[in-house]
């Protein structure tokens, strides 16, 4: 048996109000491809971040032990200098610089004060080549594929010397054939190198092909691992791990009154803003009804926030293209403006980022999106504007000790009220909800469903995006599964099941064209 | 009343501390002398431009830190085509105010363009328009200087020249009694409608300051009126340049605490992304910034070159700098979002202050400018450390 590289032991971290890894043990042996699956927020990507020191030792509980010793690493640098290289779904490259540039970026041949170019090209050929990459080492990092900066991101591991190689869903956004090229690399430094990998995927047919050992990640908790060759590596054997949980009594019960369709979507088209030949969203075709609350299911990253803010007065792309209608009428909404003319609201899914100003009190982000009915030609009239924060404040109740706090000090839950209080003020038929609970605790959970519910009574249109699937299969009447770009299947509410939307979602990953 | 609450307020109210331990400061060292009621009136008078200005930058520096670095080059430009047009091409005073305003209002409008619109950096689009607007008073001036002192409506009317005092209707002996009748009515008017507010927000329920936080604060500022208004019947009176930024503060203040645009440029300031997709067109808060900068810059032209009864191309240097010194000593964020016209009022006197009395002193000018330099950085290190919980380095 060969020997054992890492084994992470019971660990615990939990973030404000919520407990993401709960007693989480892991062991990956020299020499493995060890695949972590799980759920959104299961809590893997959690667990590189412990591993790689970007959450430093003591905000974590348990031990790492590397190569038979118990590590403590305060940040990055640490683990990197430990061999444990990690490469985030996100590419940490800089389009303006070269590929060789970038390879040895904090990390630079040569002397402080005078870095050796020659050096750095020679070296970082000799990494390209490893990788299989033909690109000249002096070529800008924006002209060339994502699948070739994922090449470059693994050559750039490499030449900090990584015993330990973590990919957090490195085939995320690659087509196929690239996919099968960055796998095979994988499986290719494993015999030549030794190296021992450990990848995040949602695309369970990769695991299946690369893995030697798959750990399943379930709520904070590692559930089982599995083992080539001795246990089952089928998708549906897989599926039962990531998803095995009861749904239990945590959403209030609601008598639908579904009436006519009040928005439908139509051979919707994205582009990337920047990318202009990726297509986000591809050709979706949605409606939605009176009354209904309708889910979207899907992975991160799958188009579905760029499908809402695109619908939502373009927020999002270029090249929009398709058509809207509101109640039967074709509109054209080019700005929020419109948007919000047409009794439309988008509930953002980063409410920190796009939704409040933290820095202003309750009262102030409450009237935001609807000044106007609070003012008299342009002047506001601030008693008015207090009374309907007050009043939100008490429908949603919110936890706070007057609507003169700034938001910033108020609790995830409480922020995410004080967001729908805004759109709800604004007077919309139909509300985009995008991960209207992400990073709250249960209790204000359970609320933000009552809200939900109540809306729809009152004759509204949720359109609810959610990666999590209880949720989705909790609240909704009708269930859209989206993955990469496209619709790619409707379920009704009583008849759907997280195996039937996952089976979805996994049929339909990577088989897009290349395009 | 308890500490936390002492320390809110004293927090809350640390520039107005600061500007009256430098007042007493200056006049220990002065001797009294930067009280007497000659220096009180010329504080006004020599810092006018500064309160003008400050003003306007605020609204720059609340959509996000922005600042303007042309104003002083604008305001040159603009004093420049002013005299030109009064003295060489002998237009009517009227026609050549309009001209004035419209000339400063569109450059703003021009740079407001591609700031809003090209979205080119506000720092290199307004380098850019301090460098050309500096050229073009020189060419447009001849590099000479063009005297205005016979242009005495012009002059009058924004306060410059020797009868720059509004007149004491009452006649009064060695007490211009306009000016003390004018400070009481002032005073009576603010009581009053800080009252009926106070009041009409108990009526219905809602939160009010402490008692005596509110009667403090009332008590304080009548004070300050009245001596204000006294020191100046006891020299000339009100100085006419006192009534534009009277004006100016009073309209600014409004617009920026009461109205649905001030609303927009703090919501702009404090999260960008939130503001455009809450409906707010964020192109239009950027644009309305930069063109008001170049109407007050026009205005702040008229009032420099009334009260230098002058023309020249070196008049407005370093104004920029003035007013954003004001803006961020006076609480102003330099992340934008954050910034009262009144807190920047207090920044603005609070630098005149520390001008006038190291003058005084006979503190040499250069030492003045380092001076000045220390509490400018010193000012926006308090504001973002504090904001920070007090935590002075950041962990890289």
């Amino acid at each position: 048996m060969a020997k054992i590289l890492l084994e992470m032991k019971n660990i615990t971290k939990t973030f404000p109000g919520v407990k993401a890894l709960d007693n989480v043990n892991l062991q990956v042996e020299e020499g493995e491809i060890h695949a972590l699956v799980g759920e959104n927020g299961a809590g893997k990507s959690t667990l590189m971040n412990v591993l790689s020191g970007v959450y430093p030792f003591g905000s974590y509980e348990g031990d790492i032990i590397y190569n038979s010793e118990v590590c403590k690493f305060n940040d990055i640098k640490d683990s990197e200098a430990k061999g444990i290289v990690i490469i985030h779904q996100e590419l940490a490259l800089i389009p303006y610089m070269t590929i060789a540039e970038n390879m040895f970026l904090g990390n630079e041949r040569g002397q402080k004060f005078r870095i050796n170019w020659n050096e750095t090209s020679s070296l970082s050929r000799q990494y390209l080549d490893t990788v299989g990459l033909a690109e000249s080492t002096q070529t800008l990092i924006k002209d060339i594929s994502v699948g070739k900066q994922q090449l470059v991101e693994i050559a750039k591991a490499l030449s900090k010397h990584a015993k330990l190689l973590i990919l957090d869903e490195p085939t995320s956004s690659l087509n196929e054939t690239d996919s099968r090229a960055l796998l095979d690399l994988l499986l290719k430094l494993k015999k030549e190198q030794n190296l021992t990998s450990i990848i995040i995927t949602h695309k369970l047919n990769e695991v299946s092909y690369v893995a030697d050992k798959i750990t399943v990640i379930r709520d904070g908790s590692t559930i089982e691992t599995l083992i080539k060759g001795v246990d089952d590596f089928s998708e549906s054997r897989i599926i039962k791990g990531m998803v095995g949980r009861e749904l239990s009594d945590r959403f209030p019960k609601r008598e639908p009154h579904i009436g006519d369709v009040m928005m439908e979507v139509k051979n919707w088209n994205v582009y990337h803003p920047l990318y202009n030949e990726r297509k986000i969203v591809d050709n979706v075709n949605i409606n939605v009804k009176k009354g209904e609350v309708l889910g979207i299911s899907g992975l991160m990253g799958a188009g579905r926030t760029e499908l809402a803010m695109s619908i939502f007065g373009k927020s999002y792309g270029e090249n929009i293209s398709g058509q809207l209608f509101i109640n039967g009428k074709e509109v054209h909404l080019n700005t929020v403006q419109d948007a919000i003319k047409h009794k439309l609201a988008y509930v953002t899914e980063d409410r920190k980022g796009n939704g409040l100003i933290l820095s202003n009190p309750i009262k102030i982000n409450t009237t935001l999106a609807n000044l106007d009915a609070v003012s008299t030609r342009t002047v506001i009239d601030k008693d008015k504007e207090y009374a309907v924060a007050v009043d939100y404040k008490e429908k949603l109740k919110t936890k706070c000790p007057s609507v003169e706090q700034n938001v910033g000090n108020l609790s995830g839950g409480n922020q995410q009220k004080v967001l729908l209080a805004k759109w709800m003020f604004a007077d919309p038929d139909i509300l985009i909800l995008d991960e209207p609970t992400r990073g709250i605790d249960v209790g204000a959970k359970y609320e933000i469903y009552c809200i939900i519910n109540q809306l729809v009574d009152e004759g509204k249109s949720v359109i609810m995006i959610s990666s999590e699937l209880p949720e989705i299969l909790g609240m909704c009447d009708r269930i859209y599964v989206m993955n990469e770009g496209r619709m790619v299947g409707e379920l009704d509410g009583k008849d759907a099941t997280q195996e039937k939307i996952m089976t979805y979602i996994l049929q339909s990953s990577g088989k897009r064209e290349v395009g | 009343m308890n500490n936390a609450k002492v320390l809110d307020f004293l927090k809350k109210n640390t520039m107005i501390l600061v500007l009256v331990i430098v007042l007493g400061f200056f006049a220990w060292r002065t001797g009294g002398a930067i009280l007497l009621p000659m220096n009180v009136s010329n504080l006004i008078s020599q810092n006018a431009y500064v309160f003008i200005l400050a003003t306007g930058m605020l609204l720059c520096i609340l959509t996000g830190g922005n600042i303007d670095l042309s104003v002083g080059s604008v305001v040159c430009f603009v004093g420049a085509i002013g005299a030109i047009m009064m003295v060489n091409l002998h237009a009517p005073v009227w026609i050549t105010i309009i001209c004035m305003i419209l000339i400063g209002t569109a450059i703003g409008a021009f740079q407001g363009f591609w700031i809003a619109f090209v979205r080119i950096p506000p720092f290199i689009t307004t380098l850019a328009g301090m460098l050309a607007f500096r050229g073009l008073s020189n060419v447009v001036l001849n590099g000479l200087t063009v005297s205005i002192k016979d242009q005495t409506t012009f002059v009058n009317l924004f306060g410059g020249g020797a009868d720059c005092y509004i007149h004491d209707i009452f006649g009064g002996a060695n007490l211009n009694l306009t000016c003390l009748f004018g400070g009481i009515l002032a005073a009576g008017i603010f009581v009053a409608l800080q009252l009926y507010t106070r009041i009409n927000r108990k009526k219905h329920g809602y939160e009010t300051e402490a008692l005596w936080a509110f009667a403090v604060k009332m008590v304080a500022i009548v004070a300050v009126v009245l001596i204000f208004a006294y020191k100046l019947a006891q020299h000339k009176g009100i100085p006419t340049v006192l009534i534009w930024v009277l004006v100016v503060v009073l309209v600014y203040g409004y617009i920026t605490q009461n109205t649905t645009v001030g609303r927009h440029f703090y919501a702009v300031g404090g999260n960008e992304k939130a503001t455009k997709l809450s409906g707010i067109n964020t192109n239009r808060v950027y644009f309305l910034a930069y063109t008001n900068m170049g109407f007050l810059a026009a205005l702040a032209a008229m009032v420099t070159i009334a009260r230098l009864t002058s023309a020249q191309p070196t008049y407005g240097q370093n104004y920029e700098m003035d007013a954003i010194g004001s803006c961020f000593i006076g609480g102003a964020s330099a992340y934008g979002g954050i910034g009262t016209v009144p807190g920047v009022i207090v920044g603005a006197v609070l630098m005149g202050v520390i001008n006038l009395g190291m003058s005084l002193m006979g503190v040499d000018a250069n030492m003045q400018k380092v001076v000045k330099g220390a509490v400018l950085l010193a000012a926006v290190i308090f504001d973002v450390v504090s904001k920070r919980g007090g935590k002075m380095i950041v962990k890289n």
